[in-house]
């Protein structure tokens, strides 16, 4: 058995809450937020007794924005949606292109191979400003701007170098023996893929694709400058609470809870998996 | 031949580019007959792990040819070839327990469930793992996942079977037991396997014939029997044989009915030319040095014989190997009696001219073995 001295456990238990507090208080605060009018949010000092009231909730939901300066329509609900359907569509693509990828690069090293996976990676390195100043040119040309596809191909500068590399790393992992028995029981290339190499590299992608889809949905600026407002994901659409007559406090905390709420579930039930393919995927790739 | 299971002519393989690459194998070239069980001997780096994996099929063979059973293989994807193979890294499918882990090699043979069940019940039981048949790869020892994976291979009905190191993690009593097993169950089936080993016991216990490799050359094929009383050359003597074969160089002079090889430090061997046979004298004579092998088992104590110094004494429980110096080297000898020698203490060693193996000094060929030339 193992055991810890009082103090020690002591010490532990107080830097534990210090982390919490210093992570979960914002979020507190802005969950906190989200039940109170602009009145009680900009009250000084700022108190924790207040009647709550679900008006945020309700106007992000119907989507009338009562203003002192008139009501105005917000597309929140749209935005929402917009920003499942964009992450959900580019890590579902994303995973079909990198996973193969991914196996191709663990198990073959053919020339250029590693060319190829930096070039990928360097996807990441470049401002996103930088590249979308000529993208919005072929976008126009293409006629790919203000469409799901196109601001689905461009999330795969997000998504892809992701998933590429930490699954890698997972299939590196895998003895290529294990493989090889496989084959040589009588099965087929692409048997032993489907029926080995991914199901064993499993959590890995799991945690692949739940961190693509968190940076997807987190995205701003590529949807800012390629989509038109019935195309916009909740980061872009959280804009139209800075109103002419002040900022909505009260509503972007709504609009914050509901935005997160997704990812966050997400984030929970794949936890175990999320920090055991990071750390495999973080080390060995 | 009809009775060639596999065939190996002029294989090459390389590793990196041509020229600048690693050349693992060099113009290896065997013939395997039906049922026959061949040892691949060497240590870590001469090339037999590359010959499994070429002949497995993981492994593309840069030039030459591979047959198994009348066909060319070395083109095929492995799931072609009917090769059955034990993994050195065992290679268990982690998401399967033992006993399915073993049924999977039956699943392309379409057998009814008692079959399966009967054979997989056999083969545990013969590799004594029939207790951890339900457990999953994760949960059980090296060794344990050793046996599954040599079930794995062995429950097979292949052309071949290839088994890589197949018992490197056992313990020395279970190895014992099982390689009597392994090579019952084999010869009665009347499979062919070949195995990799650099365990030398391993190999003479289980192989009919022993390939031996070193650089990615074969050194030589033969009976363990053949190899041990007529290495082909120096580094077949020294590396089969336990303890090492004591090589000595010596330069020839003769004359008178004599022969003598002349060691270091002025020690002198000398013989009756008659004791060699005319071919023998003749490719001696014709020399001035040679390299002078002798198995440790062969040298004799004696009064009269050429002075050495004990240098080590150790009594093994079984045999006592002494260590003694002798001519500038080292002479090892074997005896099976507890001998009672004091560090330092003079001995007589004789060495009879029939246990003589002679090497050319520059080739390493074997020039004679005792009496007969090589």
């Amino acid at each position: 058995m193992e055991s810890t001295s009082t103090p020690e456990r002591i010490l532990r238990g107080i830097a534990l809450t210090l982390v919490i507090l210093f992570f979960m208080f914002p979020i507190f605060w802005i969950f906190m937020m989200s039940f109170q009018t602009n009145e009680t949010i900009l009250q000084i000092p700022p108190s924790l007794s207040f009647t709550p009231t679900l008006s945020n909730y309700m106007a992000l939901i119907t989507g009338k924005l009562t203003t002192a300066a008139g009501t105005l329509d917000i597309a929140f609900m749209g935005n929402l949606g917009n920003s499942v359907f964009l992450s959900t569509a580019s890590v579902a693509v994303s995973l079909l292109l990198g996973v193969p990828a991914a196996y191709a690069f663990a198990r073959h090293k053919f020339r250029g191979s590693e060319d190829i996976a930096f070039t990928l990676l360097s996807f990441r390195f470049a401002p996103p400003l930088l590249v979308l100043l000529p993208l919005t040119q072929y976008f126009q040309w293409l006629g790919l701007s203000d469409t799901y596809i196109g601001l689905i191909w461009v999330y795969q500068l997000i998504c892809l170098p992701l998933i590429l590399w930490i699954v890698r790393g997972y299939f590196e992992d895998i003895s290529a023996d294990v493989e090889y028995a496989y084959r040589i029981a009588g099965h087929s290339w692409f048997a032993t893929f489907r029926k080995i190499a991914l199901p064993l590299a499993g959590p890995g992608i799991a945690a692949a694709g739940l961190l693509a889809f968190i940076f997807a949905w987190n995205n701003f600026v590529f949807a800012l400058v390629l989509a038109s407002a019935s195309k916009q994901p909740v980061t872009v659409g959280a804009l139209a609470f800075v109103t002419s007559s002040g900022i909505q406090y009260g509503q972007i905390a709504a609009a914050i809870v509901l935005s997160i709420a997704p990812t966050l579930a997400l984030a929970l039930y794949a936890q175990r998996y999320l920090v055991e393919g990071l750390s495999l995927g973080a080390v060995k790739g | 031949m009809s009775d060639t299971a596999l065939l190996i002519e002029n294989v090459d393989k390389f590793y990196g580019p041509k020229g600048h690459g690693v050349h693992a194998v060099k113009n290896l070239s065997m013939n395997v007959r039906k049922g026959e069980i061949i040892a691949l001997l060497g240590s870590s780096g001469c090339g037999k792990t590359s010959t499994l994996r070429m002949i497995a099929g993981f492994e593309p063979v840069s030039d030459g040819t591979i047959s198994l059973a009348g066909r060319q293989v070395h083109l095929l994807p492995p799931v072609k070839r009917n090769v059955a193979m034990a993994f050195e890294g065992y290679s268990l499918y982690p998401p399967l327990t033992v006993r399915e882990n073993i049924a999977f090699a039956l699943k392309a043979k379409r057998l009814s469930q008692a079959e399966v069940d009967e054979k997989v019940a056999y083969i545990a039981k013969l590799l004594e793992i029939e207790d951890i048949l339900g457990r999953y790869p994760s949960s059980i020892s090296g060794g344990q996942q050793q046996r599954a994976s040599l079930g794995r291979a062995l429950i097979r009905d292949a052309d071949l079977h290839l088994l890589d190191e197949p018992m490197g993690q056992l313990e020395p009593q279970l190895r014992a037991l099982l390689r009597g097993r392994i090579k019952h169950y084999i010869k009665e089936r009347g499979l062919t396997a070949i195995l990799v080993t650099h365990d030398q016991t391993e190999a003479n216990a289980l192989a009919d014939r022993i390939a031996v490799m070193e650089g990615g050359v074969l050194q030589q094929f033969d009976t363990p029997q053949k190899i041990k009383e007529r290495p082909a050359n120096l580094f077949t003597g020294t590396f089969v044989g336990e303890p090492p074969m004591n090589v000595f160089e010596a330069s020839i002079s003769g004359g008178n009915g004599s022969l003598s090889f002349g060691l270091n430090e002025g020690v002198k061997l000398d013989y009756q030319i008659a004791a060699f046979s005319p071919g023998v004298q003749a490719e001696l004579t014709k020399r001035r040095k040679v390299v002078l092998g002798i198995r440790p088992y062969s040298v004799r104590r004696s009064a009269d014989g050429v002075k050495a110094r004990v240098a080590v004494n150790q009594w093994l429980g079984d045999q006592t190997h002494i260590a003694a110096d002798f001519a500038g080297g080292t002479m090892v000898l074997v005896e099976h009696d507890r001998t009672r020698l004091a560090i330092g203490e003079d001995i007589g060693i004789h060495l009879d001219p029939s246990s003589l193996h002679v090497f050319d000094s520059e080739t390493g060929r074997a020039i004679s073995h005792g009496k007969e030339l090589a």
